[in-house]
Parts: structure tokens; sequence; C-alpha cells
């Protein structure tokens, strides 16, 4: 049952994953995101991670992709119909090859999950408090950090649209 | 026979029967009771031709509806036209999966069933959106368009509540919520003043979030009838029209349900009598009714806001209130 569980899963995740790549529509690529964040967050509930797997939904599906799509939206109702990956100059297919590569290499050079240290992975309730305790501990530093990175990308949305505002009154 | 009903597949399945035809009956007689409260309000009988009372009038919708073809008009994004309103169907769906109706009545109890609730319930507004941007349609476009800025704007403060009921109650699971309010109205969270006197107003900033993100009056810039036709289902016909009429009563019983279970003590009886069981099941029914009729009182007596002014509720009365709560209700944990 697991097993037929993964397979589903990892299908969807993979096929929608493709789909974001090489849709032409970029709202229906928003759409294969979505698809492919609810597969990994079926993934998570597998492996018993419900937090993760609800955070994900929560954050991503739900403001992140929602923001992507509201774009989409404002800058063209038709959706932009994008050129295809066989129109992509011959630099850029360069790239993404190198890049690709050099993921699977790191990946393959670093994959060994450490599964017999799960002995002490806790129960299912405990893991709420556990990742608070986490974060506001050993993590303390990059929640600081990220968090004024968000506040300064916030001011500076604030300082351009108003400039923005200023220039339009302008008569 | 009772044992084969406690099976694990067995359990889960009738579960999933009970809940959808539970959505069903909902939508289809919160229909008939909006019109006949909207009827009432306006000193007028409603829906009253259709068997006893009107009765019958939701069959009649429902067969009328069923009857008529589902059209995709030309020029659609027909892959996404024909997938919303499934979108927009399933979260509520799902979300009551995790709704304890009772001590041990609820079809999955999940310790984060509060971050479910959320999760699936953020991935509405991407449907009506899609909904609305498929048809083509400018009225349809423009209600997206207020969709997703009105729900950002309202997802804010109904978070922040949320956090403040968290730290009050110190868990996600909401069997455990509900149990913690045991023993009487006045252990509900709503009037345990003495513990956190924010309590009424955080259950304020609930019930207005709350009424913002099923997007009803007087909120309901999404379907304004008056300016915008349907507003995203301006297009859809038959029971994809039907489909997205349910799906916005659903997600008033699962918010109304919500507020049930945070504030309201969910199953336990208000008196201390009756209690336990399928006693308790009716007393949630009784105060999630209640809460349902106030939000149909609400649509039929308070005009539509403006749409600035619904932002200015949220951005600057709503947040900062919802903030100052969350302050003071942790400066006051860590004092008592």
């Amino acid at each position: 049952m697991t097993q037929i569980m993964f397979n589903f899963l990892a299908l969807l995740v993979v096929i929608s994953a493709i789909g974001v790549v090489v849709a032409k529509n970029v709202v229906h690529g928003a759409m294969c995101l979505l698809l492919c964040l609810v597969g990994v967050a079926g993934l998570f509930v597998a492996l018993d991670a419900y937090l993760l797997a609800f955070v994900l939904l929560l954050v991503y599906a739900g403001a992140v992709v929602a923001l992507f799509l509201f774009i989409v939206m404002l800058l063209d109702n038709r959706g932009d119909q994008r050129p295809g990956v066989k129109h992509l100059p011959l630099y850029a297919r360069l790239v993404a090859l190198v890049l690709l590569l050099a993921g699977t290499a790191s990946f393959l050079a670093r994959a060994h999950l450490p599964s017999p240290a799960l002995g002490a992975a806790p129960g299912v309730g405990a893991s709420l408090k556990l990742y608070a305790y986490q974060l506001f501990t050993t993590y303390l530093l990059p929640v600081q950090v990220i968090g004024f990175l968000l506040l300064i990308a916030m001011l500076g949305v604030i300082v351009l649209s108003r400039k923005h505002e200023v220039a339009e009154d302008a008569p | 026979m009772m044992k084969f009903l406690t099976i694990e597949p067995v359990r889960v399945l009738l579960y999933l029967v009970g809940i959808i035809a539970f959505t069903a009956a909902n939508a289809a007689y919160l229909v008939l009771a909006e019109r006949k409260g909207a009827g009432r309000i306006q000193r007028r009988p409603g829906p009253n031709e259709a068997g006893w009372a009107g009765i019958l009038q939701p069959v009649a919708d429902g067969i009328k509806l069923l009857a008529k073809q589902v059209m995709v008009p030309p020029g659609t994004d027909s892959l996404l036209f024909r997938a919303a309103p499934l979108m927009v169907m399933a979260p509520p769906l799902l979300c009551l999966a995790v709704i304890p109706f009772g001590d041990t009545i609820v079809a999955c109890n999940l310790n984060i069933g509060l971050l479910f609730v959320f999760s699936f319930g953020s991935i509405n507004v991407m449907a009506l959106m899609l909904g609305g941007w498929a048809s083509r349609n400018k009225f349809a476009i423009i209600s997206s368009a207020r969709v997703v800025s009105q729900n950002v704007a309202y997802e804010i403060p109904m978070l922040l509540v949320v956090i403040t009921m968290l730290m009050v109650t110190g868990t996600m699971n909401l069997g455990e919520i509900v149990r913690q309010q045991a023993g009487g109205f006045w252990h509900w969270n709503l009037l345990k003043v003495w513990v956190n006197p924010f309590m009424p107003v955080t259950f304020i900033i609930f019930f207005i979030c709350m009424l913002a993100e099923t997007n009803r009056a007087p909120f309901d810039m999404a379907e304004a009838e008056s300016e915008l036709v349907a507003g995203a289902f301006t297009e859809y016909g038959g029971m994809g029209f039907g489909v997205f009429f349910m799906a916005e009563y659903a997600n008033i019983v699962v918010g109304c349900s919500l507020a049930t279970i945070l504030f309201l003590g969910g199953w336990q009886s208000p008196i201390g009598v009756l209690s336990g069981g399928w006693f308790g099941a009716a007393w949630f029914l009784v105060k999630l009714y209640a809460l349902i009729f106030t939000v149909i009182w609400i649509r039929w007596t308070f005009p539509r806001t403006q749409f600035y002014s619904l932002l200015n509720l949220s951005w600057k009365i709503l947040i900062p209130v919802s903030l100052v709560t969350l302050l003071l209700t942790g400066v006051m944990m860590k004092i008592l």
C-alpha cells in the first residue's frame, strides 16, 4: 500500500514538475507547480511529517502560487504564450545542461540518508513543539536574519510603490 | 455488525460518505434557509410552493441544475474552466475530515488539525481565481482580482487570531481544544475572560475574517450581483454554477464549525446536562446552525461595503488590533 502510494505520488511530482518547465501557457505552468507541491506534501504525509506537509501547502500552494497567478493575471490576462524549449538560444541550453549535471553529481556524491539516526525520531504529537523549540534555539540566528531580509524587502516595496504614486500624481 | 463498522477502511469509507452527504444536504438546505431568512427579513414568505412551506425547493433546484447542459463557452481555457469547480469543492470536503462533531465522532483525529484546515482553506481562493481567469470574462477577471486581494488581506488577521488561540490552548488538535472547554458555558474560550480578557475581541475578529474569507455579505465583493453579474462564476451554467454555489455554503459550514470548536466549546453541553455521545453531536450542530443563522442574518441586514473600506478595515483596524491582542496575550501568559 505504501509502495503504491509512493509510486503514484512520485510519478505525479515528476510529471507535474516537467509540466512546469514545458507548459506553453504560464497559468498552466503555475497549476502544474501547484500539483507538484501537492504531490510533495503527499510524500511528506507518507513519511509521517504532517507538519511539514501542511506548512508546505499553506505557504507555497496557498500563498506563493496564488501570488504567481495574481501577477500573471495582472500582467496579461491571456496567459502569455511563451516560446517553447526549442526556441531557446544555445548558451541557455548549455547552462541548463551544466546545472542539471552539477546538481545530479552533487546529489549522487552526498546522498546517503542517515536512516539509523532516526531511531530518536519524535512522535507526531511532539513534532510541532520540537520544530518550534529548534527554530527558537538552534536556528535562532537564521530565523532572525530571514526576518530582517523580509522586512527589508517589504520596506523596499513600500518605497518603490510610493515613488510610483507621486510620479502618477504629478501633472 | 458494530465490530465490522469499526474496521479502519470501512470506518474511513463510512465517514467519507457521511461527510459528502452532510455537505451536500447542508449546501442544498442552507440555500433554502437563506432564501427563507431573506424573505422573513424583507417581509415576504420566501419560497413556499414546492412541498410543505417550500421544503422541496432544493430538490427542484437540484433537478433543474442537473438537467442543464454544462456549457464551455468558446474562447475559454477549457481545461482550467472544467477543473475550477472541482478545485473549489474539494478543500471544504477535506477540511470536514478533521472537524470533530462529537467526542469520538471524527473521521481523522489529526494532531495538527487546525493547521490542516487552514492549509486547505487557502487553496480555495485559487479555485475561484482560476474559474474567473479561465472564463475570459471581464466581470469574472475583476472578481478574481478582488477575491485574491480580499483573501490575502483577511488571512493575516485570521492567522494572527488563531496564533493567539494557539497560545491559550497550547495544542492544534481540535478535539483537545474542545476537551479543554468542558464543564458549562463559562468554560468556553469565548467567555474565559478571567484567563484572557481579549477572548471576545478575538472571537469578533475571527468571525469577521471568516465572513470575508467565505466571500459573504457585507464582504461579498467577489460576486457582487449588482455590479459583476455573478463574479467569478459568471460564465458557468448548470451544475458548474451549482458546485460553486454549494462550495460557498460548504465553506460557511467549515468556518462556523471552526468558530464553534475554537470559541463555543464544540460538542460540550452549555449547562452540563445531556453531554457526551450523540447528545454532543446535537449540541455541536445547534451551535453551528446558530452561527450560520447569524451569517445569513448579517447578509440580509447590512449592505455591501466598498472595496476600499473593506481593505482598510483589514489593514488599518483588524491587523493592528489582532497584533496587540497577540502581544498582550503573550505578556499576560508570561506574568500570570
